[in-house]
């Protein structure tokens, strides 16, 4: 039994507009017992970053649908490490094509990508799975 | 209806019912995707008051229910209009050639997130953005590469553009005037819908006051320079997308264009002088008669408020005219090729509500943006759907049957409740303060979540009848990276080479501008002839306006 509850942060890195998905994960989240913040739109990977360790979060959530994913991703992940938060777990979700998600995961910038028709579920128990507090 | 026929038919009703429910179904509900219930069967009774003048009338004639023109598809079939860009403005160029010499018939421009938020390609928060969901547009040269050798009085193109709006408007009427074009023959529509960006979209740029002050700008320059141009498409389609049942997109729409021809009348326009101008956009998703209903509504509700409500006298005021996307959130990344499917039942709905130009999505659209390839597919949908189907043929052909004519009275019934509602908490802005069409469309978002999850909505290909191991195998379309660095360095040549002082003139001049009271066209549009980009001129309003910031929630 864990001690404590999963923390979680979902951001909207970049200029992208869309939260429907990062609004409906975070209310499936935080249904599931984990406590969510949620960073609201319009964040540049500093904002989240800076989120991120002032919340003490276990995990961070990328939402992002404007094919920045590239580039933003990656920039969040170092920054945590250059912050000495390595340790949180980046996951990410979006319309992320699939030779992407492949380059994200192997070059270790996120450990998990959830692309359209993921159920909720699945998320919730890949978040249980692999985040121990 | 006669008393006597009346009587028989319930009679008739109640015999079939007695001996319906004996058969068993294979639910317990029946729900549209908004998760409105349908009965099994409708009947004249479901139509009690309904009077044929009234509530439909003649196609082209008040309520216009059966649609805006008197021959609608017989005298001109909708305008296949394919939403498009990407990359820089070169790479659109070609691919805006390559759709109309494939028989579209107008253009639509997608921008990348940094014009869409009026920032250029260099600032710091435009970072792996620059032409990545779009067109990267900086300044006038963009705009002259992008439209290079596509005849401005030939064509109407469509800008998905709302903050800075009246910066790529001017880009537009400027690159005309260098073709010898002049801004009265320019046809045309800037999507110029802030409200729906608080509400879904949430691309906004200056906070409401001002973004308003902008748009009653633009209809009185339109008014006087440019009157063939559609100034504002009020749009349910980001409404819909973000999650919201059809009725919602119906309600919060029209709440949003009668919020404009408030401001309208506020401004001290009299209303027939810009409501002829106004148009729509609506989202088609993949609830056939649900969707047909939608789109009849609301060509009534619009009509009957505008000239009962707002007393307009000419009747382009009250009539609604639209255009239509089908829904990208109805389409699935897993068997991509089924979204060819969805999408034609969809533009299906959307012609048989009589709308007047539509966008049908390519199947890869969920995965990255449209291969050319995908996008033949699309525009051949339409095609074959004008010209081979016969549906075309025969105005709002649906009209009469009970279930659509029962729907269409229960769509406009509950987006009637919905008016009142916002009506009652003060209007539009009032609601968006309030949190209050946020928290609605977030709701119905994760009910229908759950519902998929639970699949008690089945979804073909995602939550049954799935593919096991699928491996997704079709084309996409990739980014160049270098794009990003090419645009930066062409915008900081232009910057080098330009006039700089009088950009910077100009600039000043909007600054004072903004602080008063002029119409402010005028001086957008002398600083994007004097080259000034999009974000210098952005960042110079912002100074007067400042910024939108929402609150956010989940």
């Amino acid at each position: 039994m864990s001690s404590r509850r999963i923390r979680v942060l979902i951001a909207k890195p970049g200029l992208d507009g869309h939260d429907r998905g990062a609004r409906v994960i975070a209310r499936a989240l935080r249904d599931a017992g984990m406590e969510v913040i949620y960073t609201g739109l319009h964040q540049t990977p500093e904002q989240i970053v800076e989120a991120a360790i002032q919340e003490d979060v276990d995990v961070v959530g990328l939402s992002i649908l404007s094919g920045a994913h590239m580039t933003l991703i990656p920039m969040v992940t170092q920054l945590l490490r250059e912050r000495g938060a390595g340790d949180i777990t980046v996951i990410a979700g979006g319309i992320i094509p699939e030779k992407d998600v492949k380059a994200l995961k192997e070059g270790g910038w996120a450990k998990e990508i959830f692309t359209p028709g993921t159920p909720l579920d699945d998320i919730v128990e890949w978040i249980r799975n692999h985040v121990k507090v | 209806m006669e008393e006597k026929k009346r009587e028989e038919i319930k009679r008739g009703l109640e015999e079939w019912q007695k001996t319906r429910c004996q058969w068993k179904d294979r639910d317990c509900r029946f729900e549209t995707v908004s998760g409105m219930e349908v009965k099994d069967l409708y009947t004249p009774l479901d139509l009690e008051g309904f009077d044929y003048m009234r509530d439909l009338g003649f196609p082209g004639q008040y309520p216009y229910t059966r649609g805006v023109y008197c021959n609608m598809y017989r005298g001109k079939l909708w305008t296949m209009r394919q939403f498009a860009g990407y990359g820089t403005a070169r790479e659109s160029n070609k691919r805006y050639k390559y759709l109309l010499e494939k028989g579209q018939t107008g253009l639509s421009v997608a921008f990348d997130m940094p014009t869409i938020m009026g920032y250029d390609s260099d600032h710091p928060r435009s970072r792996g953005e620059v032409g990545r969901c779009g067109v990267a547009v900086d300044s006038l040269q963009d705009m002259e590469i992008l439209f290079d050798g596509i005849p401005l009085d030939k064509i109407s193109t469509s800008f998905t553009i709302n903050g800075p709006a009246a910066i790529i408007w001017c880009m537009y009427i400027a690159v005309g005037e260098k073709q010898g074009v002049r801004p009265e023959q320019l046809t045309g529509t800037i999507q110029n819908d802030i409200l729906k960006e608080y509400i879904a979209q949430k691309s906004w740029i200056f906070p409401p006051e001002p973004s308003l002050r902008i748009i009653t700008d633009i209809f009185k320059y339109a008014k006087e320079h440019v009157p063939k141009w559609n100034t504002i498409s009020i749009s349910g389609y980001h409404i819909r997308e973000a999650g919201a049942t059809a009725v919602q997109e119906l309600a919060f729409t029209l709440a949003d264009g009668f919020a404009y021809v408030e401001a309208g009348i506020k401004a001290g326009l009299d209303v027939d002088e810009f409501a002829p101008r106004l148009s729509f956009f609506f989202n088609a998703h993949i609830d056939f008669f649900e969707e047909i209903a939608k789109y009849r509504a609301a060509r009534r509700i619009w009509a009957r408020r505008m000239r009962e409500k707002y007393g307009a006298k000419d009747p382009r005021s009250w009539m609604l005219r639209f255009h239509t996307q089908t829904a990208g959130c109805s389409l699935t990344a897993q068997q991509p090729e089924n979204n060819i499917v969805r999408t034609a039942y969809e533009a299906l709905a959307a012609v048989l509500g009589g709308t007047q130009s539509l966008h049908t999505n390519s199947m890869d659209e969920v995965l990255a943006l449209p291969t050319e390839k995908a996008v033949q597919i699309a525009l051949r949908t339409q095609q074959i759907l004008a010209y081979e189907t016969g549906v075309a043929n025969v105005i709002d052909p649906l009209a009469g049957s009970y279930y659509v004519e029962y729907l269409t009275n229960k769509m406009e019934e509950e987006a009637e409740k919905y008016l009142e509602e916002i009506e009652r908490r003060g209007g539009v802005l009032a609601c968006i303060e309030q949190n209050y069409f946020q928290q609605e469309i977030a709701d119905a978002a994760y009910r229908y979540q759950k519902a998929l999850d639970t699949k008690q909505r089945i979804l073909v290909g995602v939550n049954e009848f799935v593919n096991p191991d699928e491996k997704i195998e079709i084309e996409i379309l990739e980014i160049d990276p270098r794009v990003e660095q090419e645009q930066i360095e062409r915008l900081q040549k232009l910057r080098r080479e330009r006039d700089n002082i009088r950009v910077r003139e100009t600039l000043d001049a909007l600054r004072r501008a903004c602080e008063g009271t002029d119409n402010l066209i005028p001086y957008i549009m002398d600083c994007v002839k004097a080259y000034a980009t999009e974000g210098e001129i952005i960042q110079t309003m912002k100074e007067v306006f400042g910024e939108y910031k929402e609150k956010p929630t989940f």
